[in-house]
């Protein structure tokens, strides 16, 4: 009869300790607190108290600021998709040819990708904020600088994992790399570029509410101001707006995925 | 008795029966002393040497693993050999650089035994890739971009595997032996000199395979393309070929015309 358990080696078993701890450790230092849960209930309770009944006032203004701020993430994610997928065909293993130059733009791709995927979108909107000015434009570039880390990254992945046999057959065929690449990589890899691709907007529309924050346009200012100006009525129209808008998003883009996933043939 | 099955019945020495009755013909495709391994695996191909001529049916036989798919990559250089060297149609392609090798592979049409289609477009952009060899570019991607008489030209080629009224199906919503078929139209497109098959029926159930088998003698006995084959079907390689060719643990270990060969002998082979 078999141990129900291995008995860890004392390695593994300090290695255990020291996790533990470590996880206890971080409940401190991320202040978490359930007397504070407790007493922020009833805060919480007069903060909603006093969102309600949320004021149309500035409907006009702010349905236009919705509008510029999903405009961003549209414009946005065009963008970061066209660049992004050149870029994920030099980044993609196995597709290119194995020479000494491909293999640098290998490398530099990767590099940019994981750059441009791992700096926060937010940090990327301070940036462009600074070096193209506040408004809208910051914002589309940070959108379209994170769309790119995205969509690179998982356009790569699903071209890496498509079938190799068409490539092979187009090869045998006398077809060139980048014939066979667009012939039988690119359509393969379709679907999960288009799933990829509405993902990507779905998160480019949260974004593009947030980088507001930072003054890189879009509705974002408007929420900051109304916080702090107290106004908390004008804040809730727009917790509700961002909210609508959001799930319209998701929405959308589930039907287009399905719609465009059963496909027409080509 | 044969000579073949003397060899499967006791006798040691491979028998070899070249060039029966083709002495003179072209060779269009010629292999001398390929070997292969993968890594630094066991040797899959230990110095494979065999030809096929102008117009000549040849069918590769061998059980599971003998490296029958190993050696016929390795003659298109679809995987490079270790060593070796490969003639195609007079052209040695073995240590050809790779537009010549491109030129050489557009002469030969390559089918798989599973059909290796790209899914999600239409027949017709399939077979229309089958001429991509020949001119490139976002005009022979799809038959969306495709010129006129590219498009008629790969209708034509459906037309000969019978398959003329699916060109706007969709490619894997096709039955297994409608892909295969819509495969031979890729090849056919191609205007091939010479077809090579790696178990092209392997996959299909025996009706469709008889009918793509059918298919394969006609078009290449109607044209006088060369074909050489793979195949696990004893009975099938002997009617369908002018000669057998036997691959056992990466060596030929029998180069006969078929009309010499019985399938018991075959048979024996395998095992
Ligand atoms: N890419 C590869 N990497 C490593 N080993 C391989 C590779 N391709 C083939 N092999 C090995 O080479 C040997 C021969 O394989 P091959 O596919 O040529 O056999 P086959 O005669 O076509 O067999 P089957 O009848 O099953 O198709 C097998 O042992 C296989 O495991
Ligand atoms: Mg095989």
């Amino acid at each position: 009869m078999p141990d129900r358990f291995e008995r860890p080696g004392i390695l593994q078993f300090i290695a255990y300790v020291l996790l533990a701890a470590f996880v206890i450790w971080s409940f401190q230092g991320a202040g978490w607190s359930f007397s504070a849960l407790v007493s922020g209930g009833p805060a919480m309770a007069d903060f909603l108290s006093r969102t309600w009944p949320p004021s149309m006032d500035r409907l006009p203004q702010l349905s236009s600021a919705l509008v510029e701020t999903f405009q961003m993430a549209l414009v946005g994610t065009i963008i970061g998709i066209i660049v992004s997928l050149p870029l994920a065909i030099l980044a993609a293993k196995g597709l290119t040819k194995q020479s000494f130059v491909s293999r640098i733009f290998y490398s530099g791709s990767r590099l940019l990708i994981a750059l441009f995927r791992t700096v926060p979108d937010l940090v990327w909107a301070l940036v462009f904020v600074i070096t193209v000015g506040l408004g809208p434009f910051a914002g589309t570039l940070a959108i379209a600088v994170d769309t790119i880390g995205f969509c690179g990254r998982f356009f790569a992945e699903s071209m890496e994992d498509v079938e190799k046999g068409p490539s092979e057959a187009l090869t045998a065929a006398g077809a060139s790399k980048v014939d066979t690449i667009f012939c039988a990589v690119i359509p393969a890899a379709m679907p999960s570029f288009v799933t990829t691709s509405l993902f990507a907007l779905e998160k480019a529309t949260r974004s593009s509410v947030v980088l507001g924050l930072v003054g890189a346009g879009g509705i974002g200012i408007e929420l900051k101001v109304a916080m702090d100006f107290f106004d908390y009525q004008l804040a809730m129209t727009i917790i509700l707006m961002i909210f609508v808008l959001v799930l319209l998003v998701e929405r959308i883009g589930s039907i287009a995925r399905n719609r465009i996933l059963e496909g027409n043939t080509q | 008795m044969s000579e073949a099955h003397d060899y499967f019945t006791g006798a040691q020495a491979p028998v070899m029966v070249p060039d029966a009755g083709l002495g003179s013909a072209r060779c269009d495709l010629t292999v001398k002393g390929m070997r292969k391994s993968f890594g630094k695996g066991q040797l899959i191909l230990k110095g494979v040497s065999f030809s096929v001529h102008q117009e000549e049916t040849v069918a590769l036989i061998g059980s599971n693993g003998a490296g029958k798919s190993t050696a016929l990559r390795c003659a298109l250089r679809l995987i490079e050999p270790d060593e070796g060297t490969v003639d195609l149609f007079g052209t040695t392609i073995s240590d050809a650089r790779q537009n010549v090798l491109r030129r050489s592979r557009t002469d030969v049409g390559f089918v798989f035994q599973k059909h290796n289609l790209v899914p999600r477009v239409s027949a017709l952009t399939n077979v229309i890739h089958g001429n991509l060899g020949r001119s490139g570019g976002p005009a022979g991607w799809s038959q969306l971009f495709a010129s006129r008489s590219l498009r008629q030209q790969a209708l034509a080629c459906l037309e000969r595997v019978g398959l003329s009224d699916h060109a706007m199906k969709r490619a894997d919503q096709l039955s297994g032996g409608q892909s295969q078929r819509v495969a031979i139209a890729r090849a056919l497109m191609q205007q091939p000199r010479m077809i090579v098959a790696d178990e092209p029926v392997a996959s299909l159930d025996p009706v469709a395979g008889q009918e793509v088998m059918d298919l394969f003698h006609r078009l290449t006995k109607e044209e006088g393309i060369t074909l050489l084959f793979t195949s696990h079907n004893v009975q099938q390689a002997l009617d369908y070929s002018d000669r057998i060719l036997a691959i056992k643990r990466g060596e030929i270990v029998l180069d006969a015309p078929s009309n010499s060969l019985k399938a018991e002998d075959l048979n024996e082979h395998y095992g």
